[in-house]
């Protein structure tokens, strides 16, 4: 298995952001394309994808309070949002059929009468979306094999290491290690690469793009290192 | 790992290790060239005409003595006016998006979030998120900003449409005041003057049957929308705990 792209030295991502490699077609096309990525030691006691513990739920119960439906539909003209539709279109996306992260959680908001209680990680990556307009991803880091970044997937390729890694069309954007896809940009991550109940050391990955300020990005990942660091 | 994928690896660029104050000024630097309008500048319609130039020049020039390098010349120069040329499209898509949204969010609900089963695609093709996030190509992109401006235009007059109605309705109630007996029973919903709630309008006699029988008319506005559940209070949010 290959190390990762050329010249980049394997290593464990450390806990301050680092900016992920583009490939050079993206780079081109894309070129204020972004992804920043970091890694967490996860300190606290309960289980990844278990039930969330108390204040993770009170700060859901707050930000249910103050996200109301006139937000929810203002919330397209947003600056950070606004970019994240706009980045949607420029990528053969349709926001108002793959929703961006964002309206997808206003949405279900909407929906279900408030941010639901679920799963801890889920529900720290949502706190941190609803904060900063910036989704965060999380891959187990043993699963990762070098410095995260985007490219188009080749020929023959699939999402993921793992035997029941679904085939990808060629050219559709990825994110991924040094060898292999880990998730589709904006869409789903590979099976065998989702941190599990036990799963203790996480890499969280943002993707920001054109018109985002880098520091929304940074920020997401402090506020999901934060919560998950705390003992 | 598909030799394609290598090839894809060759060129990418690797951002420095982020530690310390030259990640910092790497993150810092990417911001401030991030909080740029993206938009079509001169040079890139220069790029553009001079692209439209070289392609068109470029089979006059085939059989000349310097064919091949003049060739390999012009199709370095039709890449870059391609590149040019698509982010030029997608400078426009991004107008038109901000454009449509500004529109929605101004007239929601009265024009809908997203377009009507079957209207939103019918300009152009294939659905554009059957095609997943791909780096688009010329064409691609020509037609999702084609199928942007349709819908663009179907809201523009959708919205002119909308103001015309509250407009109209703006003038009845104007009448309303002044003449009710001249209008009754007329009801005029609140919200066909865009205002938000469920208040009517509604000429109604003074005093029921003596007014009636009196011809004495007057103008009431309904009280708010009616309680779904009654007075006593809803689970919410706030009854979670």
């Amino acid at each position: 298995m290959s190390a990762g792209p050329p010249g980049a030295p394997r290593q464990r991502p450390g806990p301050e952001p680092r900016l992920g490699w583009l490939a050079q077609d993206v780079e081109q096309e894309l070129p204020e394309l972004r992804l920043l990525s970091c890694g967490v030691q996860v300190r606290r006691p309960e289980s990844l994808t278990g039930p969330c513990p108390r204040d993770v739920r009170a700060r859901l119960h707050g930000l249910s309070n103050q996200f109301r439906g006139a937000r929810a539909i203002g919330i397209r003209r947003e600056p950070v949002p606004a970019a994240y539709r706009v980045f949607f279109r420029q990528i053969g996306l349709d926001p108002d059929v793959v929703r961006t992260p964002i309206e997808e959680a206003a949405r279900e908001r909407m929906l279900r009468g408030g941010f639901l209680p679920g799963e801890l990680l889920e529900d720290v990556l949502l706190i941190a979306l609803l904060d900063t307009g910036i989704p965060v991803w999380a891959l187990a880091t043993e699963t990762v094999d070098g410095p995260l970044g985007i490219r188009s997937s080749a020929e023959g390729e699939r999402l993921g290491r793992s035997e029941d890694a679904p085939a990808l069309p060629a050219g559709r954007l990825v994110v991924a290690d040094g060898s292999t896809p880990l998730a589709v940009l904006f869409g789903e991550l590979a099976p065998g690469h989702r941190p599990l109940a036990g799963t203790r050391e996480l890499t969280l990955f943002a993707i920001a793009v054109a018109g985002v300020p880098g520091l929304y990005a940074e920020e997401a990942l402090w506020a999901c290192q934060t919560a998950l660091e705390q003992p | 790992m598909p030799d394609s994928a290598r090839a894809a690896l060759t060129g990418a660029r690797l951002a420095p290790v982020s530690s310390g104050a030259a990640a910092r000024r790497a993150l810092l630097e990417s911001r401030c060239a991030n909080t740029e309008e993206t938009r079509v500048t001169q040079s890139d319609q220069l790029i553009l005409d001079r692209g439209a130039q070289t392609g068109e020049a470029a089979p006059a020039r085939q059989g000349g003595s310097a064919g091949a390098s003049s060739a390999a010349l012009g199709g370095a120069g039709d890449a870059r006016g391609e590149r040019a040329a698509r982010r030029t499209l997608r400078a426009q898509v991004g107008r038109l998006e901000r454009q449509l949204s500004a529109i929605v969010a101004e007239r929601f609900p009265y024009i809908p979030a997203s377009g009507a089963e079957g209207h939103a695609f019918e300009a152009g093709g294939e659905e554009p998120s059957c095609l997943g996030p791909s780096l688009l190509g010329l064409d691609q992109l020509e037609r999702t900003r084609d199928r942007l401006a349709g819908r663009l235009q179907e809201l523009r007059r959708l919205a002119a449409e909308r103001d015309e109605h509250e407009r109209s309705a703006h003038e009845l109630l104007r009448l309303m005041k002044l003449e009710p007996g001249r209008f009754r029973d007329v009801r005029l919903p609140v919200s066909d003057l865009g205002q938000g709630g469920c208040g009517v309008w509604h000429v109604r006699p003074r005093l029921g049957l003596i007014g009636m029988l009196a011809g004495w008319w007057q103008l009431k506005l309904s009280s708010g929308c009616p309680l779904p559940m009654g007075s006593s209070p809803r689970g919410g949010p706030d009854s979670w705990s």
